[in-house]
């Protein structure tokens, strides 16, 4: 199985229902360490990603992205539009047509960088870095061994679960979150959380 | 909570309504979000562009017009504002002098104008960003998004934009606005904590005798909390914090900005700023210029924020320049 174009519409309609679902429970956690808006402002930019996608004749999987991407930042606001935004056009950017597991793990990689570079932030700083970071390095490694699309997307999955969930004792360092200090120890980062959810529904829709 | 909207979800579109309707000196494009000055400048000059998250009213649209602010753009309520509404903003003002964007120390609000630098930039805008963080409350900024910008923003503002309707260039401007946000230190104590329409219910639990000490504009925690004291005791409180950041000397002139957070009577501020200004007295500072009232506001939180900028001949001849927007009036 390669990472095709309709696999990257899937993709992005899986993302927009998960968060539809899930639009309470990052907005509750958002609304313990940050602003209470996480959920809401994903919902409204994934729900105009797919206006946008409906009347899309995508060159590519990569095009599929890049739209998602550049519609994020235009719909969103706050830090996630931007941050999101500026990964879904760094992964279309990189990504070829079709991208075996290794093609693909690289453009997830150069996702992770534009958030970075726009970001600044570091491993540790509970942000979605934290779950992203692990991820790559989860799906690179089952792509490196031979890995089909599947295994590589549901470890990648896990490793991003598993990072959000490291991000519960950590201190914030950046973000709105970081202005409570020591009180932001204790809490799932939202935005490491809509990451591990990302990672999840592609894990879904490849096995699926 | 009661509110004065229609749905929570059309609370700024509703609202920017009102601006049109109440402000024909403005034009406001409701569907991208981006109030402008209806007349443009005679003569070329630097456009300043601010923005941010509504909820913080008058900050920025009624800060539009001469001697102040081009255009703003307004975003969700406390959230940025994307990148195309600063895009729009920047094309619609631009005179070929070039841009200033005027931007508040928040995570989004400068991810965000940063993406409209660089979309403004290729499309041939020239865009110089000054970054507003005034905030003493935040004591660690290795360990924080850094110090928030809040109270200096107005301050930037309005000297920045009499510098810039002078037709001073595009450098000298921003560095203007850089040398005032740098001279400026703000602090702030709320009583109780903003309702955003949408959520219905305060953002923070506070007792009914404690307030927050060093909070932010969207509440975001400050220092500590402890038990309502006199304004008094507050003011000195607010008062100290700041000199102990800000380089101040005796007979050394400042710019004071007693700002309302948007649910305290104007009886209570000039309460709070009487006591502020018998402080600096006692310090043997002087209050050049003085402005109270409700300029940053955090929706209906009830409390109050002191800024002071070190003044100088130049900075204060700027303050006093005309200016003729909804908020903010000299003629």
């Amino acid at each position: 199985m390669d990472f095709d174009t309709p696999l990257a519409e899937a993709w992005v309609r899986a993302i927009a229902a998960a968060v539809e679902k899930e639009q309470g429970r990052l907005t509750e956690l958002d609304s313990a360490i940050g602003d209470g808006d996480h959920g809401s402002n994903l919902q409204r930019g994934f729900a105009a990603v797919l206006t946008a996608l409906d009347g899309l004749q995508p060159a590519g999987p990569g095009a599929v992205l890049t739209k998602t991407g550049t519609t994020l930042i235009s719909k969103v606001g706050g830090a996630s539009g931007p941050l999101y935004g500026k990964a879904f056009r760094a992964i279309g950017a990189a990504l070829p047509e079709p991208a075996g597991p290794a093609a693909l793990a690289e453009a997830l990689a150069a996702g992770l960088d534009a958030i970075r570079a726009l970001g600044k932030a570091e491993p540790g700083d509970k942000t979605i870095v934290d779950a992203y970071t692990p991820a790559v390095a989860a799906f690179r490694t089952a792509a490196a061994t031979g890995a089909t699309l599947p295994e590589a997307a549901a470890a990648a999955a896990d490793a991003a679960d598993q990072g959000a969930h490291a991000t519960i004792p950590l201190r914030a360092r950046k973000g709105r979150a970081s202005y409570l200090g020591e009180r932001s120890i204790g809490h799932q980062d939202p935005g490491a959380t809509s990451t591990a959810l990302i990672f999840r529904t592609l894990a879904d829709i490849t096995t699926s | 909570m009661k509110k004065l909207i229609n749905t929570p979800e059309s609370v700024l579109e509703d609202a920017l309504a009102g601006v049109a309707a109440a402000h024909p000196e403005l034009t406001v494009d409701i569907p991208n979000r981006v109030i402008t000055r209806a007349v443009r400048p005679a003569a070329p000059k630097v456009a300043l562009i601010s923005g941010g998250g509504s909820g913080h009213e008058p900050l920025h649209g009624g800060f539009v017009g001469p001697g102040m602010l081009d255009a703003a753009c307004p975003g969700e309520i406390f959230t940025s504002p994307v990148p195309d509404q600063m895009l729009a903003a920047a094309k619609a003002a631009d005179s070929g002098a070039g841009v200033v964007f005027i931007v508040k120390n928040y995570t989004g609000d400068v991810m965000n104008f940063e993406l409209a630098a660089e979309l403004a930039a290729e499309e041939g805008v020239e865009v110089r960003t000054v970054l507003v963080n005034d905030d003493v409350a935040v004591e660690d900024s290795t360990w924080t998004a850094g110090r928030r910008g809040t109270g200096a923003t107005v301050l930037v503002e309005k000297t920045a934009g009499a510098l810039a309707e002078r037709g001073a260039p595009l450098d000298e401007v921003a560095a203007l606005g850089e040398r005032v946000n740098a001279a400026s230190r703000s602090f702030a104590i709320a009583l109780t904590a903003a309702t955003v329409p949408a959520a219905g219910k305060p953002g923070f639990d506070l007792p009914e005798d404690e307030i927050e000490v060093g909070v932010g504009i969207h509440g975001e925690p400050g220092r500590r909390r402890e038990k309502l004291r006199p304004a008094r005791e507050l003011a000195a409180e607010v008062v100290e914090t700041i000199l102990a950041d800000h380089h101040l000397n005796p007979g050394d002139e400042v710019i004071a900005l007693l700002n309302g957070l948007g649910g305290t009577p104007l009886l209570e501020l000039y309460i709070v700023y009487g006591e502020v200004a018998a402080r600096l007295a006692a310090h043997g500072i002087t209050v050049a210029r003085s402005l109270v009232g409700n300029y940053v506001t955090s929706l209906d939180m009830t409390g109050f924020s002191l800024t002071l900028t070190k003044a100088d001949t130049q900075l204060l001849e700027l303050w006093d320049a005309p200016v003729d927007t909804p908020a903010l009036k000299r003629a």
